[in-house]
């Protein structure tokens, strides 16, 4: 992939994550571009959850760079919060505030970090509880909802910071399987809408239809970059075709 | 409508608290006692101020000990250095040592030293020629600090450190989770604190913060060993002087008694309506 223009909304250069004595990320370089869905597929313990959570830095790099539209992110520094606030992120176990209602869930970050009143944050809110189809639930508590609900409301309240970029840790792994499609109807309601996304999932078909491109990492490792296509029928390492055909193989 | 209950009277009598009728007819009688009898009349009018006094310095000492607890707290489960090993030094000394030593080392040993170090500084204030700080300075003396106080200052140093430990078991007690959403949010670590993580740990806290309220309340009874005239130190003059142990230590022990029996109750109520809003 080459861009003239080098606007990346995310480089990462040589990015090495030590667990102890374990090595989760392997000299790793990585580049999105803006507009781009990129999906990360592997198996479990092969780096891709360590992969997203550096690149906002939720997980300190041992070593190496990454940057966000530009800005290379640096642990400790005040332009760090600066530029989570613009990057969404998605958790597998969704995170929501548990103390507070669906709808003060959205509006603290708006307010704590944006500034913005209690009437506009309300607004905002709404608007994207509307965009997730779960406006009636505002005034429940994070427990009172299904999971599916919850995960929505999640995303919700990363949307509701207007990200440049939205990260998704495994969202639909803790959902029963009714919902998973919930939530994957709303990802690719944001997919159209041109939004960055880096998303690690096991949900091949979503990875099909939503993707721009799909990366598969092992032992920290990329092993394969390519497009959805190229990736799922044309396999060039060994490793990704075994990987495939037990995930398909489960799926059946 | 409730259902009638089918279990057995033995069945039911499993469940039901016979300790606190017990509690309930002793506390009674020694009512009774005090009322009927002149002698247990005359121990509880001796001791009566000193109940007051108990009460005033255990919720002054605890409101600071809270203090205490979450400033340092927050410094154990801090990730900086100086922080974490300053509050885990303050920890395990004060947890070292027994709590009557600790009166006694931070009443007449610590707080005086203080004193004379605030004197010191004074005189060399105006050795430079600050007079107008020196002066107020090197004019505290020791008899100035009531032993109330130091009473007060003492417990609330000791209780700092148990406190300490609730807020760490508290804020460990919520989800990582959680703030990882929050700085994943773009909100700074005390931001997260503030509005994520330490509501909800103190509502994880509120049982624990109510025992130890309850600890501090019969711990206050040491404070006597400083001439601090608080109901224990009454019922030791009393007893002293009239030689009628029985009255003034029955009478001292049933008003703990009834002070902590009322305030394990408020605790059983907070941990009853916490434990249900978890629930729904």
């Amino acid at each position: 992939m080459t861009n003239p223009n080098g606007d990346y909304m995310i480089e990462i250069k040589k990015l090495n994550k030590w667990f102890g004595d374990l090595q989760a990320l392997n000299n790793v370089d990585l580049t999105v571009q803006q507009g781009k869905v990129l999906v990360i597929i592997g198996p479990s313990g092969s780096g891709k959850s360590t992969l997203l959570r550096c690149i906002n830095f939720l997980e300190t790099p041992t070593n190496g760079e990454v940057r966000f539209m530009g800005n290379l992110l640096v642990e400790n520094d005040k332009n760090l919060n600066n530029n989570r606030a613009e990057i969404g992120m998605v958790f597998q176990s969704f995170n929501l505030y548990a103390h507070l209602s669906i709808l003060d869930n959205i509006i603290l970050a708006l307010r704590v970090v944006k500034k913005v009143d209690r009437k506009t944050a309300k607004e905002i809110a709404m608007i994207q509880l509307e965009k997730v189809g779960i406006a009636d639930k505002a005034n429940k508590m994070p427990l009172q909802i299904s999971g599916g609900q919850q995960q929505r409301a999640a995303i919700a309240r990363a949307l509701a910071m207007q990200p440049k970029l939205m990260l998704f840790d495994e969202p639909t792994s803790a959902l029963d399987p009714e919902m998973i499609k919930e939530v994957l109807d709303v990802m690719m309601l944001l997919v159209k809408e041109g939004i960055t996304m880096v998303i690690v999932t096991h949900e091949m078909g979503f990875a099909r239809a939503a993707a721009d491109e799909v990366i598969f990492m092992d032992y920290g490792k990329i092993v394969e970059r390519n497009t959805p296509d190229g990736l799922f029928k044309q396999p060039k390492s060994d490793r990704t075709k075994l990987f495939l055909s037990q995930i398909l193989q489960n799926n059946q | 409508m409730e259902k009638p209950d089918r279990r057995s009277f033995k069945e039911r009598s499993i469940d039901f608290p016979w300790w606190m009728v017990i509690i309930g007819l002793l506390i009674i009688v020694t009512l009774l006692l005090i009322i009927n009898t002149p002698t247990f009349n005359e121990a509880f009018i001796t001791m009566r101020v000193g109940i007051i006094t108990t009460i005033t310095i255990t919720l002054i000492a605890y409101g600071i000990s809270l203090l205490i607890g979450l400033i340092v707290g927050l410094g154990r489960v801090s990730s900086r250095v100086v922080a974490k090993n300053t509050a885990t030094f303050y920890i395990e000394v004060v947890r070292g040592i027994p709590m009557l030593v600790l009166i006694f080392f931070i009443a007449l040993v610590i707080i005086p030293g203080v004193i004379n170090f605030l004197g010191l500084m004074g005189e060399w204030f105006i050795g430079i020629g600050w007079v107008s700080v020196g002066e107020p300075l090197a004019g505290v003396n020791i008899r100035m600090v009531s032993m109330s106080f130091r009473a007060v200052i003492a417990l609330s140093i000791t209780y700092g450190a148990f406190s300490a430990e609730i807020f760490r078991a508290g804020i460990q007690s919520v989800h990582p989770g959680q703030m990882e959403a929050a700085r994943s949010q773009g909100m700074s670590y005390g931001q997260a604190m503030r509005n994520v993580i330490l509501p909800q740990a103190i509502r994880n806290m509120l049982p624990a913060i109510g025992n130890d309220f309850i600890s501090m309340l019969k711990d206050s009874s040491l404070v006597s060993v400083l001439a601090v005239r608080d109901v224990t130190h009454l019922a030791r003059l009393y007893a002293g002087g009239s030689f009628r142990f029985t009255e003034a230590y029955t009478t001292l022990a049933v008003l703990y008694l009834n002070m902590t029996v009322l305030l394990s109750l408020v605790v059983k109520y907070i941990e009853r309506r916490t434990s249900t809003n978890d629930e729904s």
